[in-house]
């Protein structure tokens, strides 16, 4: 019985260290994740609650007024033919920058996935403009794109005569799209590749015995093991679209007409140029609703057509 | 998490009621006083577009001898240089982010958005009460834009008429009459310079006329064409568009054929630097005279008539001080001396004051070696002689988008012109009758 208490003692202390082990374990899983946790509350919640309630005002810089407007802004949204407008260019954008960025990267990257000579030089070269400076690289475009510029010089010196790229809609558009693609293009390919490389090569080959053809190959095989990629970029690209500002800022100004005054760059406008900023908070508001429902509706499908997810 | 959560909502709330009622301010105007002494002295700043070093290098001498003169009032003075395409939205910004400086340049075009939305004091009192200030030598019409029930809202510093460069080698070697001696002769048209453009373009296969800055975007520059015209954008209560009077429609068709029927302007999407000897004529303001060296000769002459005759055209920049500073009463009284006689003088080496005693070719030639004093006198002096500014509107920054884009299929050879500006009127209709 002497040995009782003396036997209890340990047990007492273990369930202490145990109970003070746990506290420091939260502790410090609190103290890890609290970089993250306060960057998000910092520069994620607060602006989106701050803007969602700026969203209810009538506020003009200048004249110094931040009046409660209720909904105002919200029906004015529904109203207005230039917000509309700016949600046709921005459709046309993300479509054709999404068709051909995806593609383009795809078809780059089973290129390069061939052992040849010369294929990392390749992928640098179609990886190098991703870390040019955006505004640096939208100016040298600029300067191409221009009536008497690179590309119709080329162009002429081959007897064609090119467009004014940059003066009509469709083909502003189009500049802006190829100049965006152009730019990133490199880091999707990187990600197609990646993903290309990790298809077992026993799978192809089993394929190959089995008589399926190159094009068959791709279809059943490798196409399936690469959707959980084919879906990142999909999600990526078709956000990244969507918040496209420089390009245009630079290259088009918005134009000719509104042509290429995408929602990003009228949002711009209504804050920044018209000092309207409490409508500008509620197009904020309306391009954080399309932007999370896109992504919700990639991610709510992807069982459909995403057959291998890691 | 939840917790976590809910403190982010909250923490977001406050921020935003803070800056909310950061953002909250009177809008009736105010006049700024007499400066009483802060407990210690305190810094000002003065936005500006100028980057130029000579320019920031003259302000901050003047600057420094307020400072020495006022030290219980003034510590420093600090001059922020803003990049001129972004000034006036970069400004808006710091206003949002209640960051205003206490004094800025301010554009022309802006001048009725700025002085009627009340973020400006009203310094005319502190500039007519100041020892010395010769109020009474400031030209009238100079003051006009910036005025608003009996008040003075900013200072025009600078009064740059627009004139026309001539590239003097291009336009002989085209063998055209010089554009000094159609001056002479009273022939000197816009007619007769699109001959000259559209010849010496052909000739030097460069570019003829170019209308600085306008790059088919910054539209308000065509104001310095179609002044001749006796044409406006809009009537002069800014509630009417007259985009489709008559004289606007000839004006634009002038514009329109020059480009695109004779190759007198240069076409959208052409850049010519008349200064990097790209182009024959060039209109511009006079302070850019600067960027001339001996790359080729050249001369400056008063802007052509129009059929009603020649309108000179100036572009005016304000200095003015922001009642959402911290001290506009010390702000105002910086002004005062910023500008009094003796600085205006200095100050004229760049920038045209508005004052009548300074406006002499002998005052200004001492300024600008560059120019003779007879090109000062007719380009200069009688150039701010009844000028007329740009267009200016409350609504400026909504209307110079709206009409950007509407002229935009103005901009192609077969455009029909009546038609676009039907539509331009269509598009800012509902601007101007908001405003």
């Amino acid at each position: 019985m002497t040995s009782t208490p003396v036997a209890a003692r340990p047990r007492v202390r273990t369930a202490r260290t145990r109970g003070s082990a746990a506290q420091r374990d939260r502790a410090v899983g609190y103290l890890m994740v609290a970089p993250q946790v306060l960057g998000t509350v910092a520069f994620v919640i607060v602006p989106l609650v701050t803007v969602a309630w700026y969203s209810l005002h009538e506020w003009n810089v200048l004249a110094g007024t931040f009046v409660f407007s209720g909904a105002d802004n919200y029906e004015r949204m529904l109203a207005d033919p230039g917000l509309r407008d700016s949600l046709v260019a921005s459709l046309w954008f993300s479509v054709g920058l999404v068709v051909l960025n995806v593609t383009l990267a795809l078809l780059l990257a089973v290129l390069l996935d061939q052992k040849l000579p010369g294929t990392t030089t390749f992928r640098t070269f179609f990886f190098s403009p991703v870390v040019v400076s955006l505004v640096a690289w939208t100016i040298v475009w600029g300067f191409l794109l221009q009536d008497d510029g690179g590309i119709n010089g080329f162009l002429a010196s081959v007897g064609v005569e090119g467009p004014n790229w940059l003066r009509s809609g469709p083909t502003a558009m189009l500049a802006v799209i190829v100049v965006q693609v152009f730019k990133n293009v490199g880091l999707n390919m990187i990600l197609f590749l990646a993903a290309l490389q990790s298809v077992p090569e026993e799978v192809q080959e089993a394929a190959r015995i089995d008589g399926a053809g190159a094009w068959r190959r791709f279809r059943s095989i490798t196409l399936p093991l690469i959707s959980p990629t084919v879906l990142l970029v999909s999600i990526l690209t078709v956000v990244g679209s969507l918040e496209v500002f420089a390009q245009i800022d630079v290259l088009t100004g918005g134009g000719p007409g509104n042509s290429t005054t995408v929602l990003v760059y009228y949002l711009y406008q209504q804050a920044f140029r018209f000092n309207e900023f409490g409508y500008a908070s509620a197009i904020s508001v309306l391009l954080f609703v399309i932007v999370l429902a896109l992504t919700l509706i990639q991610w709510r499908t992807r069982k459909r057509w995403v057959h291998d997810e890691v | 998490m939840h917790t976590i959560r809910h403190r982010g909502l909250a923490a977001g709330i406050a921020t935003a009621a803070v800056l909310g009622l950061a953002a909250c301010g009177s809008s009736d105007p105010q006049a700024a006083g007499e400066p009483e002494a802060p407990g210690e002295p305190v810094p000002l700043t003065m936005t500006v577009w100028t980057a130029d070093e000579a320019q920031l290098a003259l302000f901050q001498s003047i600057a420094d001898a307020y400072v020495a003169e006022h030290p219980e009032l003034v510590s420093e003075v600090t001059f922020e240089a803003i990049p001129f395409d972004d000034y006036t939205t970069s400004l808006t910004t710091r206003l949002a982010g209640g960051n205003a400086p206490d004094l800025a340049w301010i554009l022309e075009s802006y001048a009725p958005e700025f002085v009627q939305s009340g973020a400006l004091v009203d310094v005319g009192p502190v500039l007519e009460g100041t020892d010395g200030y010769a109020y009474d030598d400031l030209l009238e019409s100079s003051l006009a834009l910036w005025q608003q029930d009996g008040g003075l809202f900013a200072y025009p510093f600078s009064n740059s008429p627009f004139a026309l460069f001539v590239n003097t080698d291009q336009v002989e070697a085209a063998g055209q009459p010089s554009p000094a001696e159609l001056v002479g002769s009273g022939e000197w048209t816009y007619d007769a310079a699109r001959d000259i453009a559209a010849a010496a373009a052909e000739e030097s296969g460069k570019q003829g006329l170019v209308v600085r800055d306008f790059d088919y975007k910054v539209w308000e520059n065509l104001s310095t064409i179609w002044d001749g015209w006796d044409a406006a954008p809009w009537s002069a209560d800014g509630a009417t568009c007259t985009f489709t009077d008559p004289a606007m429609v000839d004006a634009m068709t002038w514009i329109h054929d020059a480009t695109f029927d004779d190759g007198a302007m240069p076409g959208p999407g052409t850049t010519a630097d008349f200064f990097a000897g790209d182009a024959a004529l060039t209109i511009t303001q006079i302070s850019r005279a600067s960027s001339l060296d001996d790359s080729f000769a050249w001369d400056v002459v008063p802007l052509p008539a129009g059929p009603e005759g020649r309108q000179n055209v100036i572009g005016q920049a304000g200095i003015g001080v922001f009642a959402q500073g911290e001290h506009p009463d010390v702000a105002a009284d910086f002004l005062a001396w910023f500008t009094n006689p003796e600085n205006a003088e200095q100050l004229a080496a760049y920038f045209p004051p508005p004052r009548e005693s300074l406006l002499t070719a002998e005052v200004l030639g001492a300024a600008n070696p560059l120019l003779s004093e007879d090109q000062l006198q007719a380009v200069v002096v009688d150039g701010i002689t009844d000028a007329v500014t740009k267009p200016a509107h409350p609504s400026f920054a909504k209307l110079q988008d709206t009409v950007r884009a509407g002229l935009d299929p103005l901009w192609t050879a077969d455009a029909d012109v009546e038609a676009v500006l039907a539509d331009v009127c269509t598009s800012i209709d509902p601007v101007l009758a908001g405003s």
